[in-house]
């Protein structure tokens, strides 16, 4: 039987963001919170996982209240347990004091039920890193599985898991001693519509919540924005190239027109082999 | 907390598979020369592998000063656990004040745990770097929230100032065949035994490598061209222009086409010479992997497209009546200038 914890997150949906010009900050109330959807994949394939061995699949995320919905969410996709934590003292993290205070959250998770395999999501889509899944896997001292696209097996009895690693051209067979911890790529796998029990159970289900001082051994320093080496010291909008000339006439006209644009720079075409 | 004097130095992380440097690697050695210029301090390449001593002849002429190597049979296939340890190694005797990495999967993965482990700040995804000649407080910005923003990330207690850095932004050196440096080898007691990972097979892909990052000419195409059937319009051209094949997100989320051929903030930055973009809106998040393409063409049926603002000529029209001309008329041009090629030479 494997516990697998997903770690989860509650993002603004940026496709659809605003942004205040005056401010260059984001007005959330612009766009609806979701779950990272990087995120439901780590989750799809926890719920494959325990489908495959057996077991429960936890997720836990950092974040202001509204995040239990995201929590939700991952229920409905299949998630036994969710875990919050939320409190002041972790607002304004950077990637550092993130994966602080999630690793504390996972320790007090494996004490309930040991921690065989922790999944995250490739990147968030506001914070954007991929750091805080390596860097759980650092701070828990466990080997981090970074870009996988597949889980071969996960062999609890002996100790190991294998998996696809995607690199730039191809991928890596690689296996870990369990327990580790996946990042996974989208491609791993698809998100089906949720079966209607998990929905229901999604709509009754209470999450367990847990403050700072719920936590074990927590240094405080190293939370939220004092426990954050980078700050962000300017923003702006970002620099577009100038808009260029319109070309008019009719479409043949202006076809030659980038005709003659291709053809100046001949010395690009030159290996080519002209066929027809 | 860093003691910030103890810390001199540019660092880069010479990225390696096979005996080949990564360009982001060689990219890196450029901007990080600057950089060193700048603050008046040494620029030096990390290099680890198995039997990669004589690529540190190619770090030296990209423009580094120095180069630790480390190498050895354990670091014969990129592990994160041994290149960490060497890593950190390093960095605890040398003590760099700036790192930068390339921001592929080896990089991002490397840089994560090496900043973790030192407690130290790494911002991701970096496109423009900078640093303050007097303090050495190194400016990091990057596209933040979807690309809607633009953010300069700052380290100012900790030591070194860790980024990794987008492929294809930074500007490598000519390199300078015969400049020469130090080199400074170093062991590490690690055994198998202490590692918990294994590689167990590389498997490269078969078909024809599609590295739109390289290409001099590409032809893009987007949402706009209806369905799978109707993105073959984009086949076609590049065919003729000998050109690779990019597209918009939407694109490949529809299915037209391979995620490796995305151009955009989630897929792939690119500089060719020549940029078409067809049936693409010109959304922020494709603009920043495409706009510094030396020539921007944009064809697009919606003359309110925001491509139009980004490109350097735009043609207001139905990509199904503009592309084909565009095709048959090259076909022809090309045709007729190596008759007159050919005619000359006889
Ligand atoms: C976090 C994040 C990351 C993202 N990363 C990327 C990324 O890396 N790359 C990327 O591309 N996008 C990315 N996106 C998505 C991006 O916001 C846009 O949704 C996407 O680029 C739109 O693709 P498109 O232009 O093909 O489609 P659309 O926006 O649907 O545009 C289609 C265009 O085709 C035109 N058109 C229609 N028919 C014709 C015709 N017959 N002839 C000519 N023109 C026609 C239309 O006028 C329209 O302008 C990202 C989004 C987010 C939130
Ligand atoms: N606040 C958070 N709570 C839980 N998991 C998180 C949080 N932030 C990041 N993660 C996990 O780490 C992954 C990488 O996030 P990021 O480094 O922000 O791109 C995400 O896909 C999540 O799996």
């Amino acid at each position: 039987m494997l516990h697998i914890v997903a770690c989860i997150k509650q993002v603004p949906d940026t496709k659809i963001i605003k942004m205040n010009p005056k401010t260059n900050t984001m007005d959330r109330a612009s766009a609806p919170a979701i779950l990272n959807p990087y995120d439901a994949h780590a989750v799809e394939e926890a719920v494959r996982l325990k489908q495959r061995y057996g077991g429960t699949v936890s997720v836990v995320t950092m974040g202001p209240p509204p995040a239990v919905k995201a929590i939700k969410k991952c229920i409905e996709i299949g998630a036994d347990e969710g875990y919050l934590i939320t409190d002041r003292a972790f607002a304004g993290a950077d990637t550092l004091a993130t994966s602080y205070s999630l690793t504390k959250a996972l320790e007090k998770i494996g004490k309930i039920l040991p921690i065989d395999l922790i999944i995250c999501g490739k990147m968030t889509i506001d914070g954007d890193t991929g750091q805080v899944g390596p860097g759980i896997a650092r701070r828990l001292d466990i080997p981090p599985l970074t870009s996988v696209k597949k889980v071969v097996e996960v062999n609890k009895e002996k100790g190991y898991a294998i998996v696809h690693r995607k690199l730039e051209d191809g991928y890596e067979v690689i296996q870990s001693t369990l327990p580790c911890l996946f990042s996974v790529e989208k491609e791993i796998n698809e998100v089906p519509y949720s079966p209607l029990p998990n929905v229901i159970r999604a709509a009754r289900y209470q999450p367990h919540i847990w403050s700072v001082d719920d936590l074990e051994g927590v240094d405080r320093t190293l939370l939220g924005l004092k426990g954050s080496p980078t700050i962000v010291a300017k923003v702006w909008p970002p620099e577009k190239p100038k808009g260029g000339e319109m070309l008019t006439g009719t479409p043949q006209e202006q076809a030659s027109r980038i005709l003659s644009l291709l053809l100046e720079r001949k010395e690009l075409f030159r290996d080519k082999e002209v066929t027809g | 907390m860093s003691n910030l004097e103890d810390y001199k130095g540019v660092w880069v992380f010479i990225e390696q598979k096979e005996g080949k440097i990564a360009h982001v690697s060689l990219e890196l050695l450029g901007a990080g020369r600057k950089l060193a210029d700048k603050r008046g301090v040494p620029l030096a390449g990390i290099l680890i592998g198995h039997q990669v001593k004589p690529l540190a002849d190619e770090v030296f002429a990209y423009g580094a000063d120095i180069v630790y190597l480390y190498d050895a049979p354990i670091f014969r296939h990129y592990r994160t656990e041994t290149f960490m340890r060497a890593v950190i190694h390093c960095v605890e005797t040398y003590k760099p004040e700036i790192f930068l990495y390339g921001a592929t999967s080896t990089g991002k993965d490397l840089a994560s745990a090496v900043a973790t482990d030192l407690a130290t700040g790494l911002t991701a995804d970096t496109t423009m770097l900078d640093v303050d000649a007097d303090t050495g407080l190194l400016e990091a910005s990057r596209p933040a929230f979807g690309g809607n923003i633009m953010a300069t990330i700052l380290c100012k207690k900790d030591r070194p100032q860790m980024a990794t850095v987008r492929p294809k932004v930074m500007k490598a050196l000519e390199p300078q065949k015969g400049r020469t440096g130090t080199l400074i080898e170093e062991t590490l007691s690690l055994g198998e035994e202490d590692i918990r990972t294994k590689v167990l097979e590389i498997v490269r892909d078969t078909e024809k490598k599609v590295r739109i990052d390289e290409a001099d000419i590409i032809v893009a195409g987007g949402k706009g061209l209806g369905s799978k059937e109707g993105f073959q319009l984009i086949h076609q051209f590049a065919e003729v222009l000998g050109a690779s094949v990019g597209a918009s997100r939407d694109a490949v989320e529809a299915g037209w086409i391979d995620h490796h051929h995305q151009v955009g903030q989630t897929g792939v930055t690119v500089t060719p010479k020549i940029y078409f973009a067809i049936g693409i809106s010109g959304a922020i998040q494709h603009i920043v992997g495409m706009h510094n393409s030396g020539l921007i063409i944009a064809i697009n049926k919606d003359p309110n497209a925001a491509i139009f603002q980004s490109c350097h000529y735009g043609i207001v029209g139905d990509a199904f009546e503009i592309v084909p001309m565009l095709i048959e008329g090259f076909r022809e041009a090309l045709g007729k200038a190596e008759e007159v090629q050919y005619g000359g030479k006889v």
